[in-house]
Parts: structure tokens; C-alpha cells; sequence
């Protein structure tokens, strides 16, 4: 399995569209810290832009490269390999990639212009979303052998999460506003990976506007230790629920 | 007339020739009470080092109580300590602790009533249930006093410095802890609170009720339960202040409540929850202030009237101005905005487009407080860049029509 994970990585590695994203997160990062003096207002600038292009180009990537990868992948079923270590070294081998782009992108020079906790919490969140990403394009590319349908499901997902969910959060929100919604929009919080990525990093940084009227109370949920293993654990659930739903399906899928 | 003029010297400095009585537990005077027996008008009682405990003092001459060394006056968790019921007292250089908790009346470590001339400084109050508690008082001063209560609960704590039905007092550099209010004013006129520095108190850093004409200057109001809340004056003069921290759901960096012909000047707000919220203010000015990393910057109900907003700075708010209705009926005027995006062709350092700060997630937030859950995301981004394009919700009249393009010394 490492084997192929090895093969598949290095695959991606050379492929140009990585090193791309790479130097695209990189400018845009040591932009922003050259731009704003302030470090806080940084961070939230950056926040905004990888919570749209991390989970953007993680979900396109993966299912272009899982679609292009098909007859590689043929070739190894024709082998004496069962399909889950094919499907999960295919999957550890692009996220690993992405990830490490990230983190040369993103993590080091953050880390290099603002070593604080807060810098932690934006790598973690930004690994995560990677993740949780990489598990659905999966999900979307084994639904279907049709590369633009794959594609399209894809694109679909990440509108989904960045923004027609949080259109319908607003609509219940304006909807039932004479009652106390705030456990309620807790729970839906959580079923959005990118709405969690945010809060995590939000409540570090953005405090003072959350900690108005309810913002005590997510304050004290999302605050406290609990609270921050609470999202870190419901997006591992994001990243990994779909992945074994995937899994099953291409265990079962007719090549 | 020289006789005369000569004759009125020499009995004046005979009359104003004062004792001086020292106390002591190994002096011949042990108790403050035997000294205050034997002194008469004018005198002075020096207390030395020791612990006194004598229960209630009541202090019915004008006499100067000065404390020497580590001289503690006790009041045994049973009573008010000192009580001044004669004018021109004063009270310095005391330790002053542990006074009693009542619910019928004040007990205080130091309080006053219906006196004036009192001069109450450099003493240490701790553990007190009110700290100095002045009511219908005149020029006065209080001054250079710390004031550290136990902070237990909101009946069993008592304020800092209370004054009631005062006038012309002067507060200045106290610092006040761990009390209920750290400084409250009722009924107090053409006062000087200066200096203080009121800090993690349980409710109000600074509370005050229909006290007019009062200037508030170079104070420092941090952390405290629920900010600072002043009610129902006019003529309030608030210069060089700090307002701190004061973070949580109820909690305002300062609330003005129907108050009027007011000047806020050159203060500064730094991450508070909600900086300025006004509730019915009319005819008041804000200038030269700096509001830096709060949630809401102003809040400005609607009920609000002929304030004036110039020159203040505004920088990193999470949202600038919050507001509750489409009236506008103040004036908002070459303010610094660090959102504003517009351009300054002619090079005056006046912005040419007006700047809107009410921001359309502002307006949603205010009715809904529940969606601050989905600030920052990627729909409200959206939401916020088409309401600026084609303003429905935001009221179009609330804006600032020459915003400046660099901010203000406000120290200058």
C-alpha cells in the first residue's frame, strides 16, 4: 500500500497544477502580511480566501486526477491488490500532496510572520478542510464514470457548503426568530465543514463581535476545550464519512 | 486701622494655634475615641502604628486624622468605621478594613453626610462593603485612596466611591477594585471625577444618575461586569478617558442613556463588546475619539437626535455602527474609517464618495442576533458587496460624507 501511495504522490508532485497552488497560496499569504500591518486584520483577509480556494481546489483536483487516474488505476486492479488499499493510498497520496502544499503555501510563512496559537488553529483548520474535501470529491467521482457529471457534482458540493448552506442557516435563523435558536444553530453549525473551519478560527481571533447578545454562549461552547475538540472531532467525522462511504461504493462498483 | 489689621492677624493665629494629639497603643492615648474627646476644632490626631478596633468613630469636630506607619483601623466585619458629621474633616494615611454588611443602611469605611470641606486621601480601604459614601456633601476631595473589596455577589458587595446629592466634589486618582460599582453618582453637580483608575468591579465601572454638569477626565474603566452605564444627565464632559474591556452579552464600553448636551472627547475604546450604545441622547458631541477592535463601535438607536460624530477614528471594529431604524437625525462628519474604500482625487485628504458604515450584516445582526454565527462567511460577504451596489436595507441617509483618509492624532 505505501508502495502505491508513494508512486501516486510523487505522480502528483510532478504534476504542475500542485506546484502552482502551492506558489498561488504562497504570494497570496506574504501579500496580505506586506499589505496589512496589523497581523489580525492578515489572518482574517487569509481566512477569507482559504476557506473559499482550499476546499475549491482540493474537491476540482482530486476528481479531475482521480478521473484521469482511471486506467492507472484499472491497471492495479489487475493485480493481485484488493480495491481498498487501491482507493484509500489513492486518497492518502492526493491529500497528503495537497496538504503539503498547504503547508508550504500557507503554514510556514504564517507561521513565520505570526507565530501565536492562532497561527495553530488556521493550519489545523486549513489541514482539515483539505481533508474533509479530498473525502467528498471522492464520494463525487465514484458516484459516476462520466468525468464532466463527476466534475459537476463536485463543483455542486463545494457550493453546497460555501454557500447555499449558509443561505438556508440564515433563512431558518429569519424564519424562527421569536425562539432561542441558539442550540439549534449550534447543530447546524456542525454539519457544515467549512462554517466549522471558520468558527474555529474566528472565536480566536474575531472575539469581541461574537461575544455580543448569543455570542456568550457560543463563547463558552466553542471557547472552551471541549468545545474546540468538538469541531476538530466533527470534521475528522466530515473527512471520514464520506470517505468509507465511498470506499463501499467502489468496492461494489463495476470498473 | 494697623491696630486693628494687626489685632485681627494675632487672633486668628491664636485661634487657628491647634494641638496636635498623638495616639498609640503604647501612648497615653490608646483609643482614636480617647482623642477625639480630648481634641477640640482644628486639632490634629496623629495615629500611630497599631490595630485599632473601636467600632463605630464618629467624627463630630473638624480635626485632621492622619495615620503614621502601619496604622489599621478595624471594623470588625460589625461596623460603619468612620462616620464625619462635622465639616473641614480631614482623613489621611489610614489602613481602613473589614467593615460591617448590612441591607437597612451604607455601612462604609468612610462615610458623610450633610458636611462639607472633607479631605479624604492616600488611604488604603480594603475589604469594605461601601468604600467612602458621601450624601449631600459639598467641596470636597477624595483623592489618592485604593479601594479593594471581597466581589461576592451584587447584594453583599457595596460601590467604591458613592456619592449622593453631592456637589462640586473632587475624585481623583483613586483606584477601585472588586466593588460592586466602582464609582456611583446620584444627584451630583459640577463634580471632578479625574485619574481614577475602577477596575473588575461586579457590575458598573462608573455609574452615574442625573448629574449634571460633571467632567469626567483621564479615567481608565477596565474589565468591569457590565462596562460603564450613566442615566439621565446633561452637561457631562468625558475627556482622555480609557474604556477597557468590558466584554460579555450585557456589557457596554460605555451606555448613554438619555443623556444630553454632552461632550465625549478624545477617549479611547478598545475591545469592548459594544463601545457607545445611546439610547434617547440628544444635542451631544463626540470628537476626536478612538475606537479600536470593538464588536459594535456606536450603536445608535433611532431615538437618538442632534449628535454630532466628527473627527473620531475607527479602526478594526468588527462592525462601525449599528442602528435600529431607517430615521437619521444626527450628523456623522469626516470621521476616519478604516473600511472606507473610496478614493481622494483632488489630494485634500477628504474622501470624494461618502462612506456608508452601517453594513447591511450590522442591520441583520441587530434583529437577529443569533446569525453573528455566520459572520465572515462567504454569503455575507456577498450580501454585504450587493447592498452597498444597491442600498434596500441599510438606511442611505446614515452616512459620513467626507470621510478622511488618514486617521487622527487624538493625543495631539
Amino acid at each position: 500500500m505505501m508502495r502505491i501511495v508513494k508512486y501516486v504522490a510523487l505522480d502528483i508532485l510532478r504534476n504542475r497544477f500542485v506546484v502552482l497552488y502551492t506558489l498561488f497560496l504562497l504570494l497570496v499569504t506574504v501579500t496580505m502580511f506586506s499589505i496589512e500591518g496589523n497581523s489580525d486584520k492578515a489572518i482574517l483577509s487569509l481566512l477569507n480566501i482559504i476557506l473559499m480556494v482550499v476546499p475549491l481546489v482540493s474537491i476540482i483536483f482530486t476528481t479531475i486526477h482521480f478521473f484521469n487516474s482511471y486506467e492507472f488505476i484499472e491497471l492495479l486492479l489487475s493485480q493481485p491488490i484488493n480495491r481498498r488499499s487501491i482507493f484509500l493510498s489513492e486518497y492518502l497520496a492526493i491529500a497528503t500532496a495537497l496538504c503539503a502544499s498547504y503547508v508550504v503555501g500557507v503554514g510556514l510563512p504564517i507561521t513565520f510572520f505570526n507565530p501565536s496559537i492562532d497561527t495553530v488553529y488556521m493550519i489545523i483548520s486549513g489541514l482539515l478542510l483539505t481533508f474533509v474535501f479530498v473525502s467528498l470529491a471522492f464520494c463525487a467521482a465514484v458516484l459516476t464514470r462520466d468525468k464532466a457529471k463527476g466534475i459537476g457534482i463536485a463543483l455542486l458540493f463545494w457550493f453546497y457548503f460555501s454557500l447555499i448552506y449558509d443561505g438556508l442557516i440564515l433563512y431558518v435563523i429569519y424564519s424562527f426568530n421569536d425562539y432561542p435558536l441558539e442550540k439549534v444553530t449550534l447543530a447546524l453549525i456542525s454539519l457544515n465543514p467549512v462554517d466549522l473551519a471558520r468558527i474555529i478560527i474566528l472565536l480566536k481571533l474575531d472575539i469581541s463581535a461574537l461575544m455580543g447578545y448569543t455570542g456568550a454562549f457560543y463563547k463558552q461552547f466553542f471557547g472552551s476545550g471541549l468545545g474546540i475538540a468538538y469541531s476538530i472531532g466533527m470534521l475528522g467525522l466530515w473527512a471520514g464519512l464520506p470517505l468509507i462511504l465511498s470506499l463501499r461504493r467502489f468496492r461494489m462498483k463495476d470498473i | 486701622m494697623r491696630i486693628a489689621v494687626l489685632l485681627f492677624i494675632v487672633g486668628f493665629s491664636i485661634q487657628a494655634q491647634s494641638a496636635i494629639w498623638r495616639v498609640g497603643p503604647a501612648l497615653q492615648l490608646k483609643t482614636i475615641h480617647a482623642a477625639l474627646e480630648k481634641s477640640s476644632k482644628g486639632d490634629t490626631i496623629i495615629v500611630t502604628s497599631g490595630l485599632y478596633q473601636e467600632g463605630n468613630i464618629r467624627i463630630g469636630k473638624s480635626v485632621v486624622i492622619i495615620g503614621e506607619g502601619e496604622s489599621t483601623v478595624d471594623g470588625q466585619n460589625k461596623f460603619e468605621v468612620f462616620t464625619i458629621e462635622s465639616n473641614n474633616v480631614t482623613i489621611r494615611n489610614l489602613k481602613i478594613t473589614n467593615t460591617g454588611v448590612s441591607s437597612l443602611s451604607d455601612l462604609a469605611a468612610i462615610g458623610a453626610e450633610n458636611v462639607r470641606g472633607l479631605y479624604i486621601s492616600n488611604n488604603v480601604i480594603d475589604n469594605a462593603f461601601f468604600g467612602i459614601h458621601l450624601a449631600n456633601c459639598k467641596t470636597s476631595t477624595v483623592e489618592n485612596n485604593i479601594l479593594t473589596s471581597r466581589s461576592i455577589d451584587e447584594l453583599h458587595t457595596g460601590n467604591g466611591i458613592h456619592l449622593w446629592k453631592c456637589q462640586s466634589i473632587t475624585i481623583n486618582n483613586n483606584k477601585i477594585t472588586k466593588h460592586r460599582d466602582g464609582i456611583y453618582l446620584e444627584f451630583v453637580t459640577d463634580s471632578f471625577i479625574t485619574n481614577n483608575v475602577s477596575e473588575d468591579n461586579l457590575r458598573y465601572g462608573l455609574h452615574f444618575m442625573f448629574s449634571h454638569n460633571d467632567e469626567y477626565s483621564g479615567n481608565t474603566f477596565k474589565n468591569n461586569g457590565a462596562g460603564i452605564a450613566v442615566m439621565y444627565s446633561r452637561g457631562v464632559k468625558m475627556f482622555r478617558n480609557h474604556f477597557m474591556e468590558n466584554w460579555g452579552s450585557t456589557a457596554f464600553g460605555l451606555l448613554l442613556k438619555e443623556i444630553s448636551e454632552s461632550r465625549i472627547e478624545r477617549n479611547v475604546f478598545y475591545k469592548n463588546t459594544v463601545a457607545i450604545y445611546l439610547e434617547g441622547c440628544s444635542r451631544s458631541h463626540f470628537s476626536l475619539n478612538e475606537f479600536r477592535e470593538n464588536g459594535f463601535a456606536l450603536k445608535l438607536q433611532a431615538n437618538c437626535d442632534d449628535n454630532v460624530f466628527e473627527k473620531n477614528n475607527f479602526i478594526a471594529n468588527s462592525f462601525d455602527l449599528g442602528t435600529n431604524g431607517s430615521m437619521t437625525l444626527n450628523t456623522i462628519n469626516k470621521n476616519y474609517w478604516d473600511k472606507y474604500s473610496g478614493y481622494d482625487l483632488n489630494g485634500d485628504g477628504l474622501g470624494d464618495v461618502p462612506f456608508h458604515p452601517v453594513s447591511m450584516y450590522a442591520m441583520i445582526v441587530e434583529k437577529m442576533p443569533t446569525s453573528i454565527m455566520l459572520w465572515r462567511s462567504f454569503l455575507v460577504f456577498l450580501l454585504d458587496r450587493t447592498e452597498k451596489v444597491i442600498p434596500v436595507v441599510t438606511p442611505e441617509n446614515l452616512r459620513d460624507d467626507v470621510p478622511v483618509m488618514t486617521s487622527y492624532d487624538i493625543n495631539s
